[in-house]
């Protein structure tokens, strides 16, 4: 497999920047100090042992959980506090919003909503945000449908799809909103084996055909060495290294990376 | 003591008339205790502490003492500090009162029910609240509430008969009335158990289709 290398010329502005970030529930340190950036256009795999952040710095991008310290800033706006009567106060509901529409986000458990079919499912978001009209938003989610190859299947009610399915669902959801930045949460680690394959398809053609900015938690290593331009490696909150994928897959230089990539494969998954 | 046909003949036109307040009664108090039980349940879930636990305290405290007891302090109590309720009133505000504890636990735990999963889906399209609670929550948390919604007004239904203890003429206040006045209580009472059966079994079946509509939507 060729090692792949951003195509695009890279803004000098990130489009994400964790800075100093901490994140605690209680006395348990989730997050510390944590700083690092994400380019715009950027594929970032983020890999780790369980509970070590992976997930938590996806859903505080997308504002399902907030931080204890420290600043995020998206499109050189920060996340977390907003600017009124010239101070810095906490993120009121509205800005939060606002911020949420840059991303998508695909979880682990697909999260389908069970009383709609797949079409309405996918449809939602641009038709009560008012982005697109009934008809217009119907159209697309379709057009979506076929894309994740699921036109056929527009009409189904969750339930009714294998999980692979689901996640395809899932994603042509995440992406009816059009998000500058994709966030995608081990979307493949509640499938069975031979569903994998359809769903991170999906995924590489819209890595390959979009200008999307992509991070992926994941324990495929396989895939994420072919999917990503940079790999971060987390412990406890902590990157502990960064490196694009040949290096960090190839020829790692902290133990405890060579530890856990030899736990990964030792586990069965491939490199 | 020998069932006399006639006497049924005589009082069963009273009787109905009973029957009828018995059922609008129940209604009436259903509506009570249906939308005093969301607002039980709205304040059981607040995010403010002093008005979680004030809600707390008072549905256990109602909760924990006799529907009985708590009618007579309606109806003889509250006079005493020139609230006068008429006996009807009295009866719908203590079974909706009562019978809103219950109620509110229903939607607490419908809504509960609903997974957080679907929260944060919901909020990773965009949603506002007010769009996360008409198009992804409550279309979930509602259809497991309906059984033991039903069951609730059934059992509210059943106790009504209570209410006679405040003078209200309801089924079972006509009987009683009838026996008190004949000193036979063979027919009425027999009469009264005939018309809470019929009455009961027909909102079983009523809420029994009403749950396969619903089973059919979701499907
Ligand atoms: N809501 C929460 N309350 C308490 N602890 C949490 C919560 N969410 C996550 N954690 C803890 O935070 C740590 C990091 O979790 P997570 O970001 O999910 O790790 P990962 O995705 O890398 O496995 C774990 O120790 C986890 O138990
Ligand atoms: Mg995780």
């Amino acid at each position: 497999m060729g090692l792949h290398v951003a195509s695009r010329a890279p803004d000098c502005q990130p489009i994400i920047e964790f800075r100093n970030v901490e994140k605690s529930y209680g006395s348990l340190k989730v997050l510390e100090q944590l700083s690092f950036s994400v380019k715009a256009g950027e594929h970032l795999a983020l890999i780790g042992p369980s509970g070590s952040g992976k997930t938590t710095i996806l859903r505080i991008l997308m504002t399902l959980e907030s931080v204890t310290a420290g600043d995020v800033i998206v499109n050189g706006v920060c996340l977390n506090h907003e600017q009124r009567g010239g101070k810095q106060v906490p993120s009121s509901e509205a800005h939060l919003r606002r911020m949420r529409g840059a991303f998508g986000m695909v979880f682990q458990h697909f999260n389908l909503f069970p009383h709609k079919t797949a079409l309405q499912n996918v449809a939602l978001a641009p038709v009560l945000t008012g982005s697109l009209s009934k008809a217009a938003a119907k159209e697309r989610a379709l057009q979506m449908l076929e894309n994740v190859g699921l036109a056929d299947k527009a009409h189904e009610y969750p339930s009714r799809l294998s999980g692979g399915q689901k996640q395809r669902v899932a994603i042509a959801r995440a992406l009816a909103l059009q998000p500058k930045i994709l966030l995608l949460d081990e979307i493949t680690s509640a499938l069975d084996p031979e569903l994998v394959e359809e769903v991170l398809n999906v995924i590489t053609n819209l890595r390959n055909e979009t200008d999307m900015t992509m991070l992926l938690v994941t324990h495929e290593m396989g895939f994420a060495k072919d999917f990503s331009d940079r790999v971060l490696f987390f412990e406890r909150g902590k990157i502990v290294e960064e490196g694009p994928p040949s290096e960090i897959f190839l020829s790692p230089h902290h133990e405890r990376t060579k530890s856990f990539l030899r736990k990964i494969i030792a586990a069965g998954h491939r490199l | 003591m020998i069932w006399s046909w006639e006497f049924v003949a005589e009082i069963t036109p009273d009787l109905l008339k009973g029957l009828v307040v018995t059922v609008k009664i129940t209604l009436i108090s259903s509506v009570a205790a249906l939308s005093i039980g969301l607002f039980f349940a709205i304040a059981k879930m607040s995010s403010v502490d002093l008005v979680r636990r004030s809600a707390v305290l008072v549905t256990e405290t109602i909760r924990r003492t006799p529907l009985l007891v708590q009618l007579y302090f309606l109806f003889y109590v509250l006079p005493d500090i020139g609230i006068v309720l008429s006996p009807m009133i009295a009866g719908t505000i203590g079974l909706g009162l009562h019978y809103g504890t219950y109620v509110s636990e229903v939607y607490r735990a419908g809504i509960i029910n609903v997974p957080a999963g679907q929260w944060e889906a919901a909020r990773a399209c965009n949603l506002t609240t007010r769009q996360t609670w008409t198009e992804i929550v409550l279309p979930q948390a509602i259809p497991p509430m309906i059984p033991p919604l039903g069951n609730y007004v059934i059992a509210m239904f059943k106790e009504t008969p209570i209410l006679s203890a405040i003078t209200v003429l309801d089924l079972m206040g006509e009987a009683l009335a009838k026996a008190n006045f004949s000193y036979r209580y063979l027919e009425p009472i027999t009469l009264v158990a005939v018309g809470f059966l019929f009455v009961s079994l027909c909102s079983a079946a009523l809420i029994r289709l009403l749950e396969n509509y619903l089973k059919r939507q979701a499907a």
